[in-house]
């Protein structure tokens, strides 16, 4: 931010008022139509049917089952991502070792991959035609077509989230903290939590917001190894899908509503996060790469 | 040395391999085992090459449309200021944070031939939704922040004092666009623009309900994944997949070059 324009400046490029007003009135026009449009439509179409209707959808049993599925996943996978993401932004920022921008790459595939291809490639994990599929079958354990299989799939999906967070920030703060921690005689764990996690926390909850926005609406890559059962396997995207080709269309907004809901919490979220100073303003899957960074950081 | 390395290390290393790594290759080798010639027989088939054709063009669509949009967006939220910038500046996230389900009903609901939009655009003998039209709006849709969120950065750090040098040695405010400030956002646009084609070619929640999904003409290549595992024809759904697979490494390639040159560029201070 600039201080205040205590001297005149003069106009910068694009500043005539013709071409300022033109350019700001296009843009809003088109986000109106763009964004702000379906976000409005979800309301409306959610409620064209009465109060009754709405809430007579929200608690069917299967869309409560469906929320209930929706949050248990999240509550598997984010701690699990978060975990992960701490775990791999630790090792990449505070040590030096052979084959860090291969890992880092690796960690960024996910963001890159369709969601469908995620899902197939689940299939052939641990699906019946997959490399563990007839030793599970053996053994009467069903990942796909189940939650667990549910899980896997969103952690796949979502686990580049936090690390993208911490990655770029640690390496900025280098590590000459938690050198002199262990160095007056703090343990690890003592040097992380006291030393390092005060440093990162909001980074960290900020990848925990955007990681668990994309675990409660994860679709294609869900639907491919969920098989759909409604009251059992069924999420809520997947339930909304169901809902809208029944003719629901209705129903399928309703159950909607509660996943835009969500949106803008997550955004009010992340708007209040940036505000201390987490995220460099983009989601993680805008950002330029970790890569674009050297990753040897010896600052 | 701190400590934790073989801790940490090993959390990740494990974790990366069996979620990430294990099932990509299980992929690649369910798709490799159907050897040379059946595999190329599956991925160019008719029916696969017109998916690659829809997704491709709508997304070479959507993204020139982004380019332009999001540019332009990017601009109007760092050089100017108006009530409700911050509102603006917070809704370009909006395609990330809502669920693409979500999205699909609603941009279906918007341009389907009764609703807000497509009864408007019918009357002018556009049909949007069920068409490629209707895909592309989906991936402008869901790939409208990439390009906003490379730029604006960048933009917010460009010098103010190159325009006033450009602007005293008495060049015009097109010139100095084009020949002083273009050249030093085009590495950001660049990569805003192949992340968003990227995401165009594999998106497919939003895109599936607003598709119509007709076989050779509105089939996205995602969802002929989709369709070959529901009719349980795992191996052309691993060969169709591996080709959405390799797409997404070579963008993958592409874009962290371009970031790296994009960041060449603008050293911070």
């Amino acid at each position: 931010m600039s201080a205040a324009p205590t001297r005149r400046r003069p106009p910068r490029v694009g500043d005539q008022p013709i071409f300022r007003r033109t350019l700001i009135g296009l843009v809003l026009f088109i986000g109106v139509f763009l964004v702000l449009a379906p976000l409005v439509v979800i309301g409306v179409e959610a409620f064209a049917k009465g109060w009754q209707v709405y809430s007579a959808t929200i608690s069917h049993p299967d869309t409560l089952h469906a929320i209930m599925l929706t949050v248990l996943t999240a509550l598997v996978a984010v701690p699990v991502n978060t975990a992960f993401g701490v775990a791999a932004a630790w090792s990449i920022t505070k040590f030096d070792f052979w084959g860090k921008r291969f890992l880092l790459i690796v960690i960024e595939i996910p963001f890159s991959v369709s969601p469908i291809v995620a899902g197939v490639a689940y299939l052939f994990v641990y699906g019946l035609q997959g490399i563990f599929g007839p030793a599970l079958d053996a053994w009467n354990i069903k990942i796909l077509f189940a939650v667990p299989g549910i899980i896997l799939a969103s952690l796949f999906v979502t686990a580049p989230f936090v690390a993208r967070e911490l990655i770029p920030l640690m390496q900025a703060q280098g590590r000459d903290l938690e050198e002199a921690a262990t160095s007056l005689g703090a343990s690890g764990w003592r040097t992380f939590f006291s030393v390092t996690l005060p440093n990162i926390k909001w980074a960290l909850l900020y990848g925990v917001v955007l990681c668990n926005a994309r675990v409660m609406g994860e679709f294609g890559a869900v639907s491919v190894v969920s098989g759909n059962i409604r009251g059992q396997t069924n999420t809520l995207p997947l339930h909304i899908e169901l809902l809208y080709h029944d003719y629901q269309a209705t129903g399928a907004f309703a159950a909607a509503s509660i996943l835009a809901v969500i949106a803008v919490f997550t955004i009010i979220a992340k708007v209040a996060l940036e505000r201390r100073g987490a995220g460099r303003r983009a989601s993680p899957a805008a950002r330029p790469s970790l890569l674009s960074k050297p990753a040897e950081n010896n600052a | 040395m701190l400590p934790g390395l073989r801790l940490s290390l090993g959390v990740t290393l494990l974790y990366v391999g069996l979620i990430v790594v294990l099932p990509l290759a299980a992929l690649v080798f369910k798709a490799s085992s159907l050897g040379f010639h059946d595999y190329w027989e599956i991925v160019s088939s008719s029916r696969a090459l017109a998916s690659y054709r829809v997704t491709v063009l709508c997304a070479l669509g959507a993204t020139v449309f982004n380019l332009f949009f999001g540019f332009a967006l990017a601009w109007v939220l760092t050089r100017y200021r108006f009530p409700g910038w911050r509102l603006v500046d917070a809704l370009v996230d909006l395609p990330f944070a809502l669920p693409t389900a979500v999205a699909g009903i609603s941009l279906t609901a918007l341009f389907a031939a009764n609703g807000w939009f497509g009864s408007v655009l019918e009357k002018v003998g556009i049909q949007v939704a069920y068409t490629p039209i209707g895909i592309t709006i989906a991936m402008c849709f869901t790939s409208l922040p990439f390009v906003v969120r490379t730029v604006q950065p960048v933009l917010e750090d460009l010098d103010p004092a190159l325009e006033e040098a450009a602007q005293s040695l008495g060049g015009s405010d097109w010139t100095i666009f084009r020949k002083v400030m273009l050249p030093l956002l085009a590495p950001a646009l660049l990569a805003g623009v192949s992340l968003s084609f990227a995401r165009s070619l594999g998106e497919f929640g939003a895109i599936i309900f607003i598709a119509g999904n007709q076989p050779m003409s509105t089939e996205i290549t995602a969802l002929l994944v989709f369709i070959r595992l529901e009719e349980y024809d795992y191996q052309a759904a691993a060969a169709v997949a591996s080709v959405l697979l390799i797409t997404a490494f070579v963008m993958l390639a592409l874009t962290n070059w371009m970031q790296a040159r994009a960041l060449r560029y603008t050293v911070r201070n």
